[in-house]
């Protein structure tokens, strides 16, 4: 008590703190003045350009994220479409393939088939000319043969009957004849 | 306080209102004194710190714009946006401007070498509130027309009649002189009782540590006391400049106001 009483009457004695001085609050008004066209000029736009530039490339950076998620989702949807159109298609193809492969072998089986048929009937053809050849040179050799064998045996037996000669005779004239046509 | 004295006997003298009295420091003028030269260190450091930090306005703030904005942005979201509301943008500036000016000259009170808290001369205070009781007056009358503004004081509506005869001199009271008294009144009180007490223990130490042995000894406890009073100070330096704004903001808000 003693104490605040001693502080009031030094306070008193001196300058009240609680009663201002002009010179003061005229210079708190300039000084405050001055700070406040400073900061309105200088600051307070700028802070608030800085946040609105980092909300919008925030808010940007989010938008062009999504797009981006957005785009990378369709990308894959479409690769999957393309991967499972490329394996239908690719099963397709060897479907296909093996029909095709079956079809060349079945073709190529069918050719040799031919060939085969071809080579057999070209070879049958050749023995049966062959065949004829030789049937004719054996109706020749028959033919000298049998005059051969004929001479001998009329030969031996010239003198037993004449109506034998004449039968050779007349055979092999036919004979003759039937070989003369075929050449 | 009175075991202090009684320790010190008669060669103590404590603390004083006289302490807050400084003489000019060249001349005579009254102009020229050490808090005069605070109040314009404070807006040359303020203005020069916040212009600088916030120059390059960059998206991905360095260091220091990053400190400006931390400042800026508490007093836009905590003080601006949520009292004011949508309307804030107009009295960022201001309320801006009060913040750090306060701020900073109650931050001198602790910082090495100033060491006084340029708020604890009154008429600091009371220009500051005198912007403050201007602009929430003004956009009072701006906003809601001289005589609706002046009706909405005296006659508040949704209240029976008789109680206007007790109402009435209140809400005068309350919006042309409690306001603006309370508002540079306990800012000033605050400084400068902060001040006095640091100044009783810092001196109180001092005066000990030059008289006998075990009062040196004691002199460990007023330093140390002294000490984590700054701390406290600092606290309380801060939330002083906060209420300020905040208290600012809340009359312009008021003004702001269609209807209570």
């Amino acid at each position: 008590m003693n104490k605040s009483f001693s502080i009031l009457a030094a306070a008193e004695s001196a300058h009240s703190p609680v009663v201002p001085q002009p010179a003061e609050i005229i210079v708190g008004l300039v000084a405050f003045t001055i700070l406040f066209l400073l900061l309105r000029a200088k600051a307070v736009p700028k802070f608030e350009a800085a946040y609105k530039a980092r909300t919008d490339a925030i808010q940007g950076g989010m938008e062009r994220a999504e797009k981006a998620q957005l785009e990378a989702e369709n990308a894959l949807r479409s690769y999957t479409a393309q991967l499972a159109e490329a394996r239908g298609e690719a099963q397709k193809l060897r479907e296909e393939a093996r029909v095709e492969g079956a079809e060349i072998i079945e073709q190529m089986r069918t050719t040799a088939q031919e060939e085969a048929a071809r080579i057999t009937a070209a070879a049958r053809a050749a023995i049966e000319a062959e065949r004829q050849q030789a049937l004719n040179s054996l109706v020749s050799e028959v033919g000298s043969i049998a005059t051969a064998l004929a001479s001998k045996i009329v030969g031996e037996s010239l003198d037993d009957q004449v109506r034998q000669s004449r039968v050779v005779e007349r055979f092999l004239s036919d004979l003759e004849s039937n070989s003369e046509a075929k050449k | 306080m009175s075991l202090l004295l009684a320790k010190a006997d008669s060669g103590f003298t404590p603390p004083s209102a006289a302490d807050f009295e400084f003489q000019p420091i060249f001349g005579n003028s009254i102009y020229f004194t050490k808090p005069v030269f605070m109040v314009f260190l404070s807006v040359i450091v303020i203005s020069v710190f916040f212009i600088t930090s916030a120059r390059k306005a960059a998206i991905l703030p360095s260091r220091m714009q990053f400190a400006g904005e931390s400042v800026y942005g508490f007093v836009r979201k905590t003080i601006g946006e949520e009292v004011i509301g949508p309307e804030f943008m107009r009295f960022m500036p201001f309320l801006f401007s009060i913040f750090t000016f306060v701020l900073v000259n109650n931050l001198f009170g602790i910082f090495p070498l100033l060491q006084f808290p340029t708020m604890s001369r009154i008429g600091f205070p009371i220009s500051i509130t005198i912007c403050t009781y201007l602009v929430y007056h003004f956009v009072s009358v701006k906003h809601k027309g001289l005589l609706s503004y002046l009706k909405e004081i005296c006659f508040m509506p949704g209240i029976p009649k008789p109680v206007y005869l007790i109402l009435t001199p209140v809400e005068i009271a309350t919006y042309f002189i409690t306001r603006p008294l309370t508002l540079a009144m306990r800012l000033f009180a605050n400084m400068f009782a902060g001040h006095l007490l640091l100044l009783i223990f810092t001196l109180g130490g001092e005066y000990l540590l030059h008289s006998g042995l075990i009062f040196k000894f004691m002199s460990l406890f007023s330093f140390g006391f002294a000490i984590g009073l700054t701390f406290f100070e600092f606290g309380i330096q801060c939330l002083q400049a906060y209420i300020f704004t905040l208290l600012s903001a809340l009359y312009i808000a008021g003004a702001l106001a269609d209807e209570h």
